[in-house]
């Protein structure tokens, strides 16, 4: 329980780069791919160290998602906090699974998310959306043993004093 | 609520012992609280504007990442501006002045056209807008929403941007302001599924609505009869309907025509004017909401030390901050 401990800048820290990987212009088809990193960040968090990111967190980085994407206020508040609660209760099942089936675990959250997205974008204005609208599931769960991985070594190297 | 809650875990206890003796309401309630919220949100800012100054106050927190994200893009402007040979910026100094001349002959006669024209409608008792003042708006290279066609400058409220502004480049009209925070301001582009432009084409003067598609170098014109008079190659410009376009500025070029019998509408495809994948400057316009009668001139706007006015144009273009002032500036 000692090695949880790990202060609140290194986790605000991966959220804001997280943010910026979220808004950088990726070159040509790598745009319509990019996953939603804020979310799988706050998931690693979620499940690593429960007890330092709630729902309430998680609601709040989502109202800044909202601000820094210019959606319709609350969507992404109302998407993280669904996920992280599905994390908070999972998560000590979710420690126990390997990568790959925490993966699986990741894209249907990511689905989810999605879903959620496309539903309150068509109620706001119905539009036709390209299939790429989907791919970022994909890719998120593809990024996720990566994120697990370096966000793991952030977790547990030496705590700075 | 979630500030309140923010601030609680950094009491001075460990995480451990607070694991043991958990306070606080169970995480149902909390979710049940952070779904209210943000239902809350979704209805409030569909239904009204209420929560703009909310939205404005937390994209303070936020913007610094848009322009830490945009630094790469302007640092490798920047070396590659001072690394750049002699030779090729004396080229495009040359080609600059020799646009800037070019122009200048042109603007000429456009006073005293301008001056002819207001004194026309005079007589019609018609009234005249004129009198824009422009902002030059730099892009940020930032990617929020990969399936609009939306934008993102650099200049917001502070600079007097606000929404439903329209947004020109050199060739063309780009969008309109779709919504302006303090720092930045999102701009809708013409060719957002969402967005639909009031044009006529300047041949003729037949008066349409050009609808977005998605894609950045196509226009929709769905609302002309099989017989309407035009061709591929007719420019569209803003017809002024509608208010917030001013009338005038070229729009697109038609490309296609396919008529369709067996419907009462044909299919008519536009190419847009204005550069919209390839822009990084902007102008932002102020259109004088008040109508111009015979002889009096608009009052500039001197609050604002950015806003150039275009009134009288030969005089007040050469102060622009044009490529060419800047460039040679770099170069002493």
């Amino acid at each position: 329980m000692m090695n949880n401990y790990i202060g609140s800048g290194r986790i605000i820290t991966t959220i804001i780069m997280a943010m910026c990987l979220r808004i950088v212009p990726w070159p040509g088809f790598l745009t319509g791919i990019n996953p939603d990193w804020v979310l799988l960040v706050l998931i690693y968090w979620s499940i690593a160290i429960p007890e330092r990111v709630g729902i309430f967190h998680a609601w709040t980085i989502g109202l800044l998602t909202d601000v820094l994407t210019g959606r319709l206020f609350g969507q992404y508040a109302l998407a993280y906090s669904l996920v992280i609660y599905i994390c908070l209760i999972m998560h000590k099942r979710l420690r126990q699974f390997p990568l790959h089936q925490q993966a699986f675990f990741i894209f249907f959250c990511l689905l989810f998310t999605q879903i959620l997205l496309f539903w309150l974008k068509n109620i706001q204005n119905p539009a036709q959306l390209h299939a790429s609208f989907w791919l970022p599931v994909f890719t998120g769960t593809f990024c996720w043993p990566f994120i697990y991985t370096v966000l793991r070594r952030v977790r547990l190297s030496r705590r700075t004093k | 609520m979630g500030y309140a809650t923010l601030t609680q875990p950094t009491l001075k206890r460990h995480p451990a012992i607070k694991l043991l003796f958990a306070t606080g309401p169970s995480i149902n309630t909390r979710l049940l609280v952070a779904i209210i919220a943000s239902v809350a949100l979704l209805i409030t800012e569909h239904t009204s504007q209420r929560l703009d100054s909310l939205r404005a106050s937390l994209s303070i927190l936020v913007d610094p990442l848009k322009y830490l994200v945009n630094l790469p893009t302007i640092l490798i402007e920047q070396t590659s501006d001072s690394v750049r040979s002699y030779s090729s910026l004396k080229n495009e100094n040359n080609k600059l002045r020799d646009e800037q001349f070019i122009d200048k002959t042109r603007l000429l006669k456009f006073d005293s056209l301008e001056k002819e024209n207001i004194r026309l409608r005079a007589l019609l008792e018609n009234s005249f807008k004129l009198g824009e003042q422009l902002l030059i708006a730099e892009l940020l290279s930032i990617n929020t929403a990969p399936y609009e066609n939306i934008v993102v400058v650099n200049k917001g409220t502070r600079f007097g941007v606000h929404p439903q502004q329209p947004v020109l480049d050199a060739n063309g009209v780009v969008g309109q302001v779709f919504r302006a925070l303090p720092f930045s301001s999102e701009i809708m582009l013409i060719t957002d599924p969402n967005h639909a432009i009031p044009v006529q084409v300047n041949r003729n003067g037949l008066l349409t609505i050009a609808v977005g598609s998605g894609q950045l170098n196509r226009l929709n014109l769905p609302f002309l009869p099989n017989n309407a008079d035009i061709r591929p190659g007719d420019l569209l410009i803003t017809s002024g309907l509608g208010g917030t376009f001013p009338s005038g500025y070229p729009v697109a070029v038609v490309d296609d025509f396919t008529p369709m019998t067996n419907k009462p509408f044909v299919n008519i495809t536009a190419t847009p004017k204005a550069m919209l994948d390839r822009n990084r400057e902007l102008l932002i316009v102020w259109s004088d909401t008040s109508p111009v009668s015979l002889g009096t001139s608009t009052t500039t706007n001197e609050t604002n030390p950015e806003v150039h006015t275009s009134t009288p144009p030969p005089k007040n273009r050469t102060q622009h901050e044009t490529p060419e002032n800047k460039h040679t500036g770099e170069t002493r």
